[in-house]
């Protein structure tokens, strides 16, 4: 995505790190590192909500991803003409309309016919919209890769420590990755629409019993974390080229972040996103063919040793 | 009750019949009876593990050990023996089952799910990033292995390979069968139900659950075998997570309260593939998305309740 700056290849893995150490290198590989997290982080909290809302893995969370950014070239390139500026916004409206739509009909029409069922089934019956959408997707934007740079173009580079940036990737990025965090926070632990959502989590028949309307609560978590799954997407498009697949990864890059964090937990994905950008964004830099293989890595030691997650609560066995 | 499991077996046997009797009249089925049979080996496995109602998204790693065994074998020591390339493909699948297992079943629901689908995508980085041993993401060309020594045209060979596969595919059902049916097999059972009270029996619940995670694991192994032969390559793509979650399909897709449930679903879903992309460009994906909902939503027992329900029906009236 951004990691394709490395200079010449040094053989040995000491005097390269010596380079990165003593080097601008530490400080690129630093801001690839945090404009990574801030997307990986959009889209594995949206993930994360819905997990510990709804208790169902969302496999085409990914999808979702893939048609924010999709969505966001499309628009964009439609306004770049009338005025390069409109393309913020366009990325705004792309992510709403599918984290609206396509999250409000994939909760409204299928998940909310299989809650209180089988895991499996749960679980499946989003792979299969996974399928659907990835399919639409080739259909609907081609195979061919599509650009839309727009957004990064418009604004100009930053000096950080001697390296220049674009200050769409180091800037923008994380501002919105912060807001959307607070935005989360505020949003779940200060308005009574997110103590309704707790309430839900925390007991579902009792808040029913108290006459909240569960159903309402599972639409509106998942729209929220579909339209965070789209925004990373859209905000992601100015950074690389769409290609076909891009959903597919994504999603388990996430579900990795995710579940090293310990599903459920907003502050802790943050944290979880960080550190694996940050680790990707060295990797790149030290030994790049490994590069893909960090996150995994890195979710496995984890839930070894913790299974619920750096973050999650440890769960009581149930008797 | 009898009457009907015994109904069930005649059908078995009729359907068996029928993939080891149309590619003779139709040459060019062979090769996809040999994928849907293979792929049904692998989901038997997938049927083991949701009978103690646990959902593996990471077993195309043994789908792709089996399968890389036979691509290292023909880079690295020439054409081999089937027979050698199923018993070591079985083999390292088998102990990547056991040492994967050992720290799998101390899991249960999402995180055994999520382990699984760790390890499994550990195990395609490195076939897709280690290129100068695995060719990366070009895959490992099969070369045609000899049977038992002897030497087969491509002609000869792909029904060489059916009439294995099939045999071999027989073998295994009818194993799965009897292994659901044995005291393991219902303590395997017990798990989902109430896994508590089996621990109160004395029964250790991981080692249950163990026991048949290696042998999903080594039929994951056959199956890889078996593909990649068919297919003439091995390639990371075996190891992703979509492989793992096409396997799971098959097996919601047949219904999973019987092993003959991997293969009508493995039929259906390799048929519907394969005649959804020769006649509806690229868009076999969508439709087996829509089946796949239909199946989970209006017969959550798969094509084989189904079947069942509609026997009962027809015996009733």
């Amino acid at each position: 995505m951004c990691g394709d700056r490395h200079g010449s290849p040094v053989p040995d893995l000491t005097s390269k790190l010596r380079v990165l150490m003593n080097s601008t290198l530490f400080v690129l590989a630093s801001l690839d590192g945090l404009s990574y997290a801030a997307l990986v982080f959009l889209v594995s909290v949206g993930l994360s909500l819905i997990f510990g809302v709804l208790r169902i893995v969302n496999v085409a969370h990914g999808s979702l991803y893939a048609f924010g950014a999709y969505l966001a070239a499309t628009l964009s390139l439609l306004v770049t003409p009338i005025s390069p500026w409109l393309t913020y916004p366009a990325l705004l409206v792309a992510s709403l309309v599918i984290g609206i739509v396509a999250g409000g009909l994939i909760e409204r029409l299928l998940l909310s016919r299989v809650y209180g069922r089988e895991e499996v089934l749960q679980l499946l019956i989003t792979f299969a919209v996974f399928m659907i959408m990835d399919n639409l997707q080739r259909m609907i934007w081609g195979v061919q890769p599509i650009y839309a740079a727009e957004p990064l173009k418009l604004l100009p580079n930053v000096s950080i420590f001697g390296v220049s940036y674009t200050s769409y990737q180091v800037i923008v990025l994380p501002v919105v990755a912060v807001l959307a965090l607070f935005g989360l926070r505020y949003f779940l632990r200060r308005t009574l629409m997110g103590s309704v959502i707790l309430a839900v989590t925390e007991d579902r028949e009792a808040a029913t019993a108290i006459g909240i309307n569960a159903q309402r609560v599972y639409l509106i978590t998942f729209i929220i974390g579909a339209t965070l799954a789209a925004l990373g997407g859209a905000l992601a498009s100015p950074t690389t080229s769409l290609v076909p697949g891009m959903g597919t990864e994504m999603i388990v890059l996430s579900f990795a972040v995710a579940a090293t964090a310990g599903l459920g937990q907003i502050e802790g994905t943050a944290i979880t996103a960080l550190a694996i950008g940050m680790a990707r964004a060295f990797v790149i830099y030290l030994q790049p063919e490994f590069e893909v293989l960090v996150p995994y890595l890195i979710m496995v030691a984890v839930l070894l040793v913790r299974p619920e997650g750096l973050f999650g609560a440890t769960k009581l066995r149930k008797i | 009750m009898a009457g009907r499991s015994s109904a069930l077996t005649w059908t078995l046997a009729a359907v068996l019949f029928a993939a080891g009797v149309i590619p003779i009249l139709i040459p060019s089925m062979a090769t996809l009876v040999v994928l849907i049979l293979a792929k049904g080996i692998v989901v038997l496995g997938i049927i083991i593990l949701l009978q103690a109602g646990q959902v593996s998204f990471g077993h195309a790693m043994f789908f792709a050990a089996g399968a890389y065994t036979a691509g290292f074998w023909g880079k690295y020591l020439g054409v081999g023996d089937l027979v050698a390339y199923l018993v070591v493909g079985t083999v390292i699948a088998t102990v990547l089952g056991l040492l994967v297992g050992l720290f799998v079943v101390r899991y249960r629901e999402i995180f055994f799910g999520m382990l699984n689908l760790a390890f499994s995508m550990v195990l395609w980085s490195l076939l897709e990033k280690l290129f100068h041993l695995t060719n990366g993401a070009d895959g490992m060309r099969v070369p045609r292995p000899t049977v038992f020594g002897m030497v087969f045209s491509p002609e000869s060979f792909q029904y060489v390979l059916l009439y294995l596969t099939l045999a071999i595919a027989i073998v295994a059902t009818i194993a799965v069968q009897r292994f659901l049916e044995s005291p393991t097999g219902n303590m395997l059972r017990a798990i989902k139900s109430n896994e508590t009270r089996l621990e109160y029996l004395g029964v250790s619940a991981r080692r249950i659950l163990l026991i048949g995670y290696v042998i999903s694991a080594a039929l994951g192994g056959i199956g890889g075998v078996l593909v990649a032969v068919a297919q003439q390559i091995a390639t990371p793509e075996f190891a992703y997570w979509t492989k793992s979650g096409e396997f799971v399909f098959i097996a919601i897709l047949g219904g999973v309260g019987n092993a003959m449930g991997a293969f009508a679903g493995s039929a259906v879903f390799e048929l519907v593939r394969f005649y959804a992309s020769a006649q509806l460009a690229n868009s076999w994906q969508l439709i087996l998305g829509v089946v796949l909902i239909a199946i989970i939503l209006f017969a959550p027992n798969g094509l084989i309740g189904l079947w069942k329900r509609q026997r009962a029906a027809r015996d009733e009236s």
